[in-house]
């Protein structure tokens, strides 16, 4: 189990993941070796998985990001497979989540402006299988995204 | 905006599955010399087309073991203000992510929790007794998966449990 120095360096690390091994040692008021040597075990444990680089899709020239909640037919058995298995092939599909609850599935659309966007709605969206309801929130800001674990 | 050649693209999809890759390796792999994926790399950074890092956990492993996805709607509009329930959502430690949207509701939050009673605790008592909030529509996420986009060809991997293991695998 991990105790308060492995829980000092999650939260270090999840604020700022570029801090070097002495850096965040200093931080975490521990020695470096200290700190290699807990990150390598929570590593080897699966609890640090790695970093990844975060994209702005808007620098990229992707101004419009779409929520797109959908509900499936329910009385189709192969529904929700068949809906995500052809969702993956649209390129403009970043995220596909399955949910427990009213929505079923939802998907995260990003277009170059709205225009684009109607033509991926018309042509690849509402043209996958299963579809019984769907329902649009369109982003207008990000508020808070760092995604960090209360550890 | 900056145009981005199919190079930059194979950067930023590889960055995207493992930051911690230098130059000299990303440019091995793609055929580059260490400075000039160096230069490619900066690039990136500097046009924000990478906007930062972020560490992957293992939520489950950390006993965060539900995810859910929570629609707010504002109540009394106009006379609370947003930045009153920005700054005040924005600050629950269990919030993961605040989206400002448009349409059936104002807010997105995603949100963690040990389990659905714990989940239980932080709705009631951090989230419906913020400034502003009225109805909520609660969605317990089942399976996540990140796609690499308009950047790279999609693999089309089947999906995961929800919590931690969401990206690994973009």
């Amino acid at each position: 189990m991990l105790d308060d120095i492995d829980r000092r360096i999650l939260r270090y690390l999840q604020a700022d993941p570029s801090l070097s091994t002495s850096e965040l040692a200093e931080r975490c008021r521990i020695t470096s070796g200290v700190c290699w040597r807990r990150i390598e075990k929570m590593e080897a444990n699966g609890i640090i998985q790695g970093q990844e680089a975060v994209i702005d899709w808007t620098a990229l020239g992707y101004a419009v990001e779409v929520s797109l909640r959908v509900t499936l037919d329910k009385t189709q058995a192969r529904a929700f497979d068949e809906f995500t298995a052809q969702a993956r092939q649209v390129p403009e599909v970043i995220e596909i989540q399955t949910f427990l609850g009213r929505v079923d599935v939802r998907l995260s659309v990003i277009a170059r402006d709205m225009s684009h966007y109607q033509q991926i709605y018309r042509d690849r969206i509402l043209t996958l299988p299963h579809i019984a309801d769907i329902e649009a929130l369109m982003h207008i800001a990000r508020v808070k995204r760092d995604e960090a674990l209360p550890v | 905006m900056i145009e981005f050649d199919e190079m930059d693209r194979k950067l930023l999809h590889a960055l995207t599955q493992d930051a911690t890759q230098s130059a000299g390796a990303l440019g091995r792999r793609f055929g580059l010399s260490q400075p000039a994926a160096w230069r490619r790399i900066k690039r990136l950074h500097e046009s924000g087309a990478i906007k930062g890092r972020r560490l992957r956990l293992n939520a489950e492993a950390l006993g965060f073991g539900v995810t859910v996805f929570l629609g707010v709607k504002l109540a009394r509009k106009g006379q609370v203000s947003l930045e009153d329930f920005e700054r005040a959502v924005s600050a629950i430690p269990e919030v993961q992510t605040v989206e400002h949207v448009l349409g059936l509701y104002d807010y997105r939050l995603r949100i963690v929790a040990r389990d659905l009673a714990d989940f239980e605790r932080v709705l009631r008592r951090r989230i419906m007794t913020l400034p502003g909030a009225g109805d909520v529509e609660a969605n317990v996420l089942l399976s996540e998966e990140r796609l690499p986009g308009p950047i790279g060809v999609s693999t089309a991997p089947g999906p995961e449990s929800p919590n931690g293991a969401s990206s690994a695998r973009r």
